[in-house]
């Protein structure tokens, strides 16, 4: 047993981190730092370019298709420093869910066609699954794709639908066998948001922010070579990609980056007179949440070590997924504790303020996306407990 | 970056659970906590063939050589077995002791006698303060030897020892003495402990001879660092209490059926098992993390590491614990299954070595320093 990163970990680190302090601008820094997102597809694009420029336009994607090849623990490394640094998130959802579908299930013609945008930036991609009565349940879904010729032809609605309004495709799961059992007749399209007939509507979030969307598809005719693999073998292609979505899904990144800010937030603060921070009883809750992240970490590492060596990769995944979005949620409502009244402030430019109060309503998400945390217990129960 | 182990270290766990597993049952283990002694001569006997009296002794002492990592997968085994003889107190932290403040024939003879079985030795070190104060016993020179004086609290396996080392001010510094625990002028008022062993309270009014001394430096680091390596495999310990009680836990209530079905089967029960499990996975790291830190020559860092591990694990033990005994339900509440058994163990780890409340409170140092 060695707890330490090798050598060589570290001299990767260190190459990461003299990089993205070099090559990360200095406008979209400090929009990330004030949490501005006014610009944010211009500047998720930009630094998308940059890394892909470098050669590390996908940390998880094998060299093969362009990508660095990095072992997980590298890929953690970097998505470490990257935060550190303040840099804009790299989107999942071309990246992360729909690359890895194409990468294993697509045609030749539709590597060569999407993997090269994705990797430079050029296409933005969104993903089309949850719908209004189909969340933690999706194979209950209802959007349907008849075929005529060598179209297919899609009606119906897609909801939580993230920054489509930025989009140039959008990858959807849709019924295609309306009569087998509800898993059996589901399909994985590929969209072209410019395509007749598709209407993006913004979801009003309680932050006040347009990040979610709902998307209506009436009559939209998507050519038959967009299909992904096989008909009505979608089902399998989704639970593959939400296995990919789990790519450093315990935030460790995001949440050491916002606990340093927590702390710097409750050194300027003051209570009765001295710093936030000199309060035993902040200073303890502060403490209490910096060491379940410092045991997320190794429990981390150690799921890392697992799945190198090919030891059941999987359900660990819901631990990872339920203690990172709880952590994360409990370090930004200290930010807002350490704030306290001027909190209350929703517009503005105070350091800090708007940020934070945004951001503690944003991150309610976290708990719910992606599987919410309930259906992450359900897998450990049944999955790792055999319950 | 590496979370396995070596074949050796894997054969040595395998091997202690074998011996657990057939001779220390639960039964056993009854009889023991019901005699007069408390301890068993030849469960002893057993640990000593077994290598483990010798396991943190290292090879040159005619040890094992074991270290941090040996000792953290032995500790997790025997609190999965419940053992309550005084592994932890004599062969992890006394012998740790010894064994980095003893010189010459001392040290040849206590290491082992130890390693043997042939003699039992514990730290008296704890007082009435809380577990990070500087202790208040004394030692002053008395002719030729030492006047020992001062009340140690919390003994863990004082009764069955034949050395107490005791901890006590020397001037500016600390030493540690060797006293026999028939002596005269050491007064032990023996009590059980909620776990099933034995402790005591001592009060020393001593005469000692000179060479009673462990070695003759200030023995403040080397306690120190014997006290961490005492935490981190008393968390080890604990942490392979939690991996039973929750392995009975998931067992009982697949096999508890009320209202025609398994209990395991309904959602609310499940998610709190699932909690469990996570509580204990981050004990399981913090374990290690703490061990690990054993293993590096940064005395800071080792205390940082050991102090978070007290707390993660000593909340995990608090919470599992009495998850375990409400979801047995009202067999929860008799001392019949090993559930009561490892709950009792949980709380015991949480009150030994310093509270939960009192390494957070040094953490919560470490977050104010280190902001600042």
């Amino acid at each position: 047993m060695d707890l330490n990163f090798s050598a060589d970990e570290i001299a990767f680190r260190d190459e990461v981190r003299a990089f993205v302090a070099t090559h990360l601008p200095a406008d979209i820094r400090d929009r990330v730092q004030r949490g501005d997102e006014r610009h944010v597809a211009d500047d998720l694009r930009r630094w998308q370019r940059i890394l892909f420029e470098h050669g590390w336009g996908a940390a998880m994607w094998p060299a093969e298709f362009g990508g660095t090849g990095w072992d997980k623990t590298r890929q953690y490394l970097f998505d470490i420093e990257c935060f550190a640094a303040d840099a804009p998130i790299q989107l999942p959802f071309g990246l992360k869910m729909v690359a890895p579908v194409i990468m294993r299930y697509g045609s030749d013609a539709q590597k060569a066609r999407f993997l090269p945008r994705i990797l430079d930036g050029t296409d933005w991609w969104c993903q089309g699954y949850s719908e209004p009565g189909s969340g933690s349940d999706l194979a209950s879904l209802k959007t349907r794709a008849e075929r005529d010729g060598d179209h297919y032809v899609v009606n119906g609605q897609k909801a939580w639908n993230t920054l489509g309004q930025h989009a140039d495709w959008i990858f959807c799961l849709v019924r295609t066998d309306a009569a087998a059992k509800p898993q059996r007749g589901i399909s994985f399209l590929l969209i072209d948001m410019k395509t007749p007939g598709i209407r993006v509507q913004p979801t009003r979030l309680l932050d006040g922010r347009h990040e979610v969307n709902e998307i209506f598809f009436d009559d939209v005719r998507v050519p038959v070579e967009n299909l992904v693999g096989e008909e009505n073998a979608g089902w399998t292609y989704a639970k593959f990609l939400l296995g990919h979505e789990r790519t450093n899904i315990a935030g460790i990144g995001a949440s050491r980056r916002e606990l340093a800010r927590l702390k710097r937030m409750a050194g300027h603060a003051r209570r009765h007179g001295a710093p936030l921070l000199d309060d035993s009883i902040f200073a303890t809750r502060i403490a209490q949440v910096e060491l379940e992240l410092k045991a997320l970490e190794v429990t981390n590492l150690r799921v890392i070590f697992a799945e190198a060596r090919q030891q059941a990769p999987g359900p660990e995944a819901s631990m990872l997924k339920i203690r990172g979005t709880e952590i994360l949620q409990r370090i930004s409502e200290l930010q807002i504790e350490a704030l306290g009244p001027r909190a209350l402030q929703f517009d503005g430019d105070g350091e800090d303020v708007p940020r934070a109060v945004g951001q503690y309503m944003n991150l309610r998400k976290l708990s719910i996306y992606g599987g919410s945390n309930e259906i992450q217990r359900n897998i450990i129960a049944q999955m790792v407990l055999q319950l | 970056m590496d979370f396995s182990f070596t074949d050796e270290q894997q054969m040595l766990q395998d091997s202690i659970q074998r011996y657990l597993e057939s001779s220390y049952t639960l039964e056993h283990r009854a009889g023991i906590l019901a005699g007069n002694a408390g301890w068993s001569q030849s469960t002893w006997n057993e640990l000593a063939e077994l290598g483990l009296l010798a396991l943190d002794i290292d090879e040159a002492d005619g040890g094992i050589g074991a270290g941090p990592v040996g000792t953290m997968l032995a500790s997790q085994t025997i609190g999965a077995g419940l053992l309550v003889e005084p592994f932890h107190s004599s062969a992890v932290v006394a012998t740790r002791v010894v064994s980095s403040l003893a010189r010459g024939t001392q040290r040849e003879q206590l290491l082992g006698a130890l390693a043997s079985g042939e003699a039992i030795a514990v730290l008296a070190h704890d007082e009435d303060a809380d577990w990070f104060a500087p202790r208040t016993s004394t030692a002053a020179r008395a002719g030729d030897g030492w006047r020992l004086q001062g009340r140690k609290v919390c003994v863990s396996h004082a009764p069955m020892a034949h050395w107490l080392l005791v901890s006590a001010r020397v001037g500016d510094g600390v030493g540690v003495f060797v006293v026999d625990r028939d002596a005269a002028g050491v007064a032990l008022r023996e009590y059980r402990t909620v776990d099933g062993m034995r402790a005591a309270e001592i009060d020393f009014d001593v005469m000692l001879a000179a060479d009673t001394r462990l070695g003759d430096a200030d023995a403040r680091q080397a306690l120190d660092e014997a006290l961490d390596r005492g935490i981190a495999a008393l968390c080890a310990d604990a942490l392979g209490v939690l991996d039973r009680i929750l392995a009975a836990t998931v067992q009982y209530t697949r096999d508890r059926v009320q209202f025609g079905t398994a209990i395991g089967r309904l959602q609310a029960l499940q998610h709190r098992m699932a909690d469990m499990y996570m509580q204990v996975e981050q004990a399981r790291s913090m374990t290690y993390l703490a061990t690990s830190a054993c293993l590096q020559s940064d005395a800071r860092a080792r205390r940082d590491a050991v102090c978070g591990a007290k707390v993660v694990v000593g909340q995990a033990a608090r919470k599992v614990g009495q998850e375990a005994v409400q979801l047995h339900g009202g067999m929860g509440m008799t001392d019949e299954l090993d559930v009561s058994h490892c709950f009792k163990r949980l709380l015991a780890f949480e009150l030994r070595m310093g509270c939960t409340d009192e390494h957070l409170a040094h953490y919560r140092g470490l977050v104010q320093s280190r902001a600042a």
